[in-house]
């Protein structure tokens, strides 16, 4: 079977060195996942077993129903969990898209005062992390009265400058200004132009924004903002569970898979508009 | 000076429409970017305990923070580490195994840029690292190091000073295959075939020159994006450790910038003194950025 492409400049002796390489590369990357989904099936013996065994040998499916068993005896309903991180995840991706969008469209098709300085200062902000202003981001959020509301994790997401680096080098070179244009001379509106021309364009693009504002939110705790246990996220409360001790180990390995699905999932359907978004971001000098 | 404001001004209103787009987002990256970057550059002058007002206290914070601060020179030297070690490896991973990658058929292409690509989005699940390289006998690594006799008792890979460095190391490795290495995968894609028929002519022998003088250059763009990420990332290490390690980690082994932040801000509520610690970390990221973009330039 022939596994690449046909190419020349190839050497034999190259494609072995490369492929070991990549083999090994694959199995370093591969084994540890494999570990979370087999170790999650293992009965709590096989858990505790020297010398320890890598794979299941008797799968058991007790350590999803462990797990459902603690969800449906927690102290506040388990729907409410999952409830606050769907709505948090959809207002927050929703969001985002939009606002992101928007300003994307201007900044990169139209020319006004302001224009290079925002995305001058968005590509600043990709260069640290959100941790340096995580003290300061609390005193806005306290000054603003939005700690413990799920404002204060849904807003600040509306605003993450990677979507919009993402999105605006995606319009600058998939979206062509004579078709803008020409729309324009048709007497469409602006906000037609961008609803009805762009945003079809640059479909890859805001499925990738989807799928990276989701993973934010995805597995987000709430963080520092929120207190109430009613407002608490799914990752909070399944944390909570995993960390019960050594007797909670198979149920905690039922979580980690469960919490890796979803995200992966989402990566896999949309694998092909992501490739594509990210083959526009380069930087230019 | 007074006709140029009044013709900017003219400008500014003859694009309303285009500040009507930009306007929600700007505000809100203002608010929740820009703004606390300010605050915290004013802080780090300050005493800041949260109750009463901020004092200022001029460099103090600062010759504290870099002359008599023990702990954080141990944090500055591991996040240093990190940043030397864990960044230039990741970003060299993404890339040469984005390469080699790419030369795969598509189907075969997908499965494997999911599974490098996956650990960077499965959130908590590199935890299971705590039972690869658990302290126990039961552990993977000592279960087996133990059974064919390597060691005669289970080694405390997260716990001893010795090995809780290298064996975080191996864990943040795993899971930072992330935007850059999607961000080369694409880069490769888009490379136009006619470039390596033109190469070949020129006189390119085989795939390492075919590499330094075709690909590299023309997915320059790509590798500058990715290294701005990659950079990010390898300063920001601390979260992912303190899960690993603890915290306070022994002997204070693990301790990074970030988490040297989170002692003085979340816990002793030294806001001033926690602001300094971000403002060097600030400072330091995009100085490196600068200089990394700089060398980047060069390539090919």
């Amino acid at each position: 079977m022939q596994l690449r492409t046909k190419r020349i400049s190839r050497s034999p002796g190259g494609d072995a060195f490369i492929f070991t390489l990549l083999f090994m590369g694959a199995a370093f990357m591969a084994l540890p996942m494999f570990f979370v989904i087999s170790n999650a099936f293992k009965p709590l013996n096989e858990l505790f077993l020297f010398p320890p065994k890598l794979f299941v040998r008797n799968p058991t499916l007790n350590n999803f129903k462990d797990l459902f068993v603690l969800i449906s005896s927690s102290w506040i309903p388990f729907s409410r969990y999952v409830f606050n991180t769907l709505f948090i995840t959809t207002a927050g991706t929703l969001g985002h898209v939009i606002l992101a969008s928007m300003a994307a469209y201007a900044l990169a098709k139209h020319k006004f005062p302001g224009s290079k300085l925002i995305f001058t200062t968005v590509v600043l902000s990709l260069m640290f992390a959100p941790e340096v202003t995580a003290i300061p981001n609390y005193l806005t959020m306290s000054a603003l009265g939005w700690i413990d509301t799920y404002a204060a994790v849904i807003v600040p997401a509306w605003a993450a400058s990677l979507g919009l680096f993402l999105m605006k080098q995606f319009m600058d070179q998939m979206v062509p200004d004579t078709l803008l244009e020409a729309a324009k001379i048709d007497g469409a509106h602006e906000f037609t132009i961008f609803w009805k021309i762009v945003m079809p364009i640059v479909r890859p693009a805001w499925l990738t924004l989807i799928i990276l504002s989701f993973q934010g939110l995805w597995q987000s705790t709430g963080g520092n903002f929120i207190y109430s246990e009613e407002l608490k996220t799914l990752p909070y409360a399944l944390n909570q569970i995993a960390q019960g001790g050594i007797a909670r180990a198979g149920v905690a390995a039922a979580v980690a898979l469960l919490m890796m699905i979803v995200p992966v999932t989402v990566f896999v359907i949309n694998q092909a508009s992501v490739v594509e978004t990210m083959g526009t971001s380069g930087m230019k000098e | 000076m007074k006709t140029k404001l009044a013709h900017l001004w003219s400008e500014v209103k003859r694009n309303k429409i285009s500040y009507v787009f930009v306007g929600p987002f700007t505000i809100l990256f203002f608010i929740f970017t820009v703004l606390p970057v300010l605050i915290s550059i004013g802080l780090s002058f300050t005493n800041y305990n949260m109750l009463q007002k901020p004092m200022f206290v001029g460099w103090a914070n600062f010759v504290k923070l870099f002359f008599s601060d023990d702990v954080f020179l141990i944090a500055v030297k591991n996040t240093f580490l990190f940043a030397a070690i864990t960044g230039p490896l990741s970003y060299f991973a993404c890339l040469i195994f984005a390469w080699f990658i790419n030369e795969l058929k598509p189907k075969l292409r997908a499965v494997l840029t999911l599974l490098f690509y996956a650990p960077s989005i499965s959130g908590n699940v590199f935890l299971i690292w705590t039972i690869i390289f658990s302290g126990d006998a039961y552990g993977y690594v000592n279960g087996f190091l133990l059974y064919w006799g390597i060691i005669k008792e289970p080694i405390q890979w997260f716990l001893d000073p010795k090995y809780m460095l290298p064996v975080t190391m191996i864990v943040i490795l795993w899971m930072s295959l992330g935007t850059s290495f999607l961000v080369f995968i694409a880069g490769l894609q888009g490379i136009d075939r006619s470039l390596y028929e033109a190469g070949a002519i020129d006189g390119i022998r085989n795939r390492w020159q075919e590499l330094w003088f075709l690909t590299l250059p023309a997915m320059r763009p790509q590798l500058m994006f990715g290294a701005i990420m990659s950079i990010t990332s390898s300063f920001a290490v601390g979260h992912q450790v303190v899960q690993l390690v603890g915290f306070p980690s022994t002997d204070y082994a693990g301790h990074t910038v970030i988490t040297h932040l989170m002692d003085y801000g979340n816990i002793r509520f030294e806001m001033g003194y926690a602001a300094a610690i971000a403002t060097s970390l600030f400072v330091t990221m995009v100085v490196t950025q600068q200089i990394v973009q700089g060398l980047l330039r060069k390539i090919g």
